[in-house]
């Protein structure tokens, strides 16, 4: 048992979490052993991304616990928190590049902050990480003369740049053609197996997610309502799953926002 | 870490910021001239200043020796307390005696300061003993007119 | 009544927003200043913020002193000569810019230039993640990127202002001096005699590093605190002009009354 919980990384114990009156969260259970990729799926809106800040600690839960490498985050100090951030990566929905930067300045940004290298060292290290995800070429150019895809890639650089332990995607499909697509899921994929690092991926690309991750959790309305490995997910008749994966409009994920009946609303008016 | 055309700019920037500070505090105000570094206070006491100000000028023979720093109101006697510091390169005797002055027929008033001729000079702390206070033009244009009625019966 | 009602609720709710945000901003000030170690050992990052701030709004300051140096000795001759008193344009050109129009308008037109460019580039860096993403990779935001913006508005400030003022009295010796024809000796040596160093050209020096704190700190707390959306750095951005105006005029009758109430 010790060693079981030893080998996970990440581990949320029936955490809360809500904005204001908003409640996002409404217990999680998930965790994430070591070396493999999990993806966290659900619709828009869902909290996704709500979990993906908890780990990384820049929210705090209103409830429940959040283990990260063994350590509490809420009961870390910021000089902790810190430390232990230096050992994520974590790549943005859209990258989020520095945009008065290069993008080898983007990729040195972490090493030269965190590190000493001398310049020559950190200029090699670069490099390697640009040409991990195929863009030693585009070393000079500003990242607004990079594509969607290519911006992407160079934030993955950026994120992997410490050599971190854990890394996190937030929806690192979203807004890419089918080639780039293929290509950032590969990446994902090789990274983690190279760097022997674990990965938390949340996306609602399911087909793409299929292919590359180890365990799929599933998350509606603030609760995790399946899980399972991609061949599991595939032979399952959960009513959830099924709607997810073959993209139903309607079924357990309402299309509707919840409201009083239609007819109401059109005879007494808005609110009435 | 290199030089970078930035670095030029930015020295560039705080060169002339620099240079105009220099401009502003030798060209425009006056800190090459009257500015005293080293001074001692000096206090005298007048039954009228006028229209005497905080930091107009002490003026000796027509020179600026001091600035007046600081005017009160004394309480026991009813009279006008005018501190002001004086240059150390300038010494006065002990009797030297304070006036309130008027540049010009409606100019600026300030200080001037008659040396005596005791050999003892004031020190730092000391009270001028003679004063003359400030020639108010409303008293002087008041007596004038008051001369005139009364000799005016006569003729 | 209902009308009443909502205009009451309304008010309550704007009063209790601004001192929420009023209280926020403090709490920034201090992280702030907390986290300002940073831009001082490592200088580059200050000197690329003078850059932005100092470097880019050289132009517009040089330009604007030397015309309201200008417009200053056009209307004051008009005025002095009524009195007989030519000769002290010098004078009223150099007091009026060394204490007052120097920091309050240079303070004005940086809140315009540099200000609003601040609080754009943390909005936007904010709106793009950009801020969370450095967070993320256990880099202070307000240590990397709040800090030196702000640092480097207060060093540029008095810079600027020292150059607005002395740009005037240039532009007001031009058109004083060479086109009007006032005595080029009286007019200095008269400027001389009334602008007294400490008195006058430091407190406008004092003036303008309060005025660059307080424009720098607005500019740096609206990036930071925009909602990060368009409409929100939109808005972000004409509040940092609004507030940085208002506070600098506030601030300005604030010390001029402390400075020269009662003296001269």
């Amino acid at each position: 048992m010790a060693s079981e919980t030893d080998n996970l990384l990440v581990s949320l114990k029936d955490v809360r979490f809500a904005y204001g009156e908003r409640e996002i969260l409404r217990g999680i259970d998930l965790t994430v052993p070591r070396g493999k990729v999990v993806a966290i799926m659900g619709g828009s809106g869902c909290g996704k991304t709500t979990l993906l800040r908890l780990i990384g600690g820049q929210l705090r839960a209103s409830g429940g616990t959040v283990d990260v490498d063994g350590r509490e985050i809420a009961s870390l100090s910021t000089a902790d928190l810190y430390a232990l951030r230096r050992r994520m990566g974590m790549l943005f929905q859209f990258g989020a590049l520095f945009t008065d930067m290069s993008v080898f300045d983007n990729v040195a940004f972490p090493l030269r902050e965190h590190t000493d290298l001398p310049f020559g060292l950190i200029r090699d290290m670069v490099l390697m990480k640009l040409n991990a995800v195929g863009l030693r070429g585009a070393a000079e150019l500003k990242p607004a003369e990079l594509s969607g895809g290519m911006a992407r890639r160079v934030a993955l650089a950026r994120a992997i740049a410490l050599d971190p332990m854990l890394i996190m995607y937030d929806e690192p499909f979203a807004g890419l053609d089918p080639i780039s697509l293929g290509v950032i899921g590969q990446l994902i994929r090789k990274l983690n197996d190279a760097l022997g690092a674990t990965t938390i991926m949340v996306t609602h690309d399911i087909m793409e997610s299929l292919l590359i991750v180890d365990y799929i959790y599933f998350v509606s309305e603030g609760r995790v309502v399946a899980q399972g490995t991609p061949d599991e997910l595939r032979a399952s008749d959960d009513p959830f799953v099924y709607q997810f994966i073959h993209a139903e409009p309607d079924g357990p994920v309402p299309f509707h926002y919840p409201a009083g009946p239609l007819a109401d609303s059109l005879i007494g008016g808005v609110g009435a | 870490m290199s030089r970078t055309k930035l670095d030029l700019w930015v020295g560039f920037f705080v060169v002339i910021g620099m240079g105009a500070l220099l401009f502003l505090a030798l060209k425009v105000g006056n800190l090459g001239g009257s500015n005293f570094t080293d001074t001692y206070v000096v206090m005298a006491r007048f039954d009228n200043i006028g229209g005497l100000k905080v930091r107009a000028p002490v003026k000796s023979a027509g020179v600026v020796v001091g600035r007046v720093t600081n005017i009160g109101f004394d309480t026991s006697g009813y009279r006008a307390e005018v501190t002001f510091a004086l240059d150390t390169r300038y010494q006065f005797p002990r009797d030297t005696i304070a006036t309130i002055l008027t540049s010009g027929l409606l100019g600026e008033q300030y200080l001037g300061l008659d040396p005596g001729g005791e050999a003892e000079m004031l020190k730092g702390g000391e009270v001028v003993q003679i004063t003359q206070s400030a020639v108010v033009l409303e008293k002087l244009i008041g007596q004038f007119m008051f001369d005139k009625a009364a000799e005016a019966p006569a003729n | 009544m209902n009308g009443l009602l909502n205009v009451v609720r309304l008010l309550g709710a704007m009063v209790t927003e601004a001192i929420w945000r009023t209280g926020f901003g403090a709490r920034f000030f201090i992280l702030l200043l907390r986290h300002s170690g940073q831009s001082l050992t490592r200088v580059h990052l200050t000197i690329r913020e003078l850059y932005f701030s100092g470097v880019l709004s050289l132009l517009i300051i040089v330009v604007s002193g030397l015309f309201v140096g200008m417009v200053l000795a056009m209307q004051g001759y008009e005025t002095l000569q009524r009195y007989g008193s030519g000769d002290a344009l010098g004078v009223l050109v150099a007091l009026s810019l060394t204490r007052e129009l120097g920091p309050v308008v240079a303070g004005l037109l940086f809140a315009s230039r540099a200000g609003l460019a601040v609080t754009a580039e943390i909005g936007l860096m904010k709106t793009t993640e950009q801020l969370d993403a450095m967070d993320m990779m256990a880099v202070n935001p307000i240590a990397r990127v709040v800090a030196p913006r702000f640092w480097g508005g207060v060093i540029s400030m008095p810079l600027l202002a020292a150059l607005f003022s002395a740009m005037g009295v240039f532009g007001g010796w031009l058109i004083g001096v060479v086109l009007i024809g006032v005595d080029e000796g009286a007019f200095w040596s008269q400027m001389q005699a009334a602008v007294d160093f400490r008195f006058d050209i430091m407190n406008g020096v004092v003036k303008s590093v309060v005025f660059g704190a307080a424009v720098s700190l607005i500019a740096v707390f609206e990036g930071y605190d925009c909602t990060p959306t368009a409409e929100g750095l939109s808005r972000a951005i004409t509040r940092t002009v609004v507030t940085s105006a208002l506070a600098i005029l506030a601030l300005d009758f604030v010390l001029t009354s402390l400075m020269f109430r009662g003296q001269s």
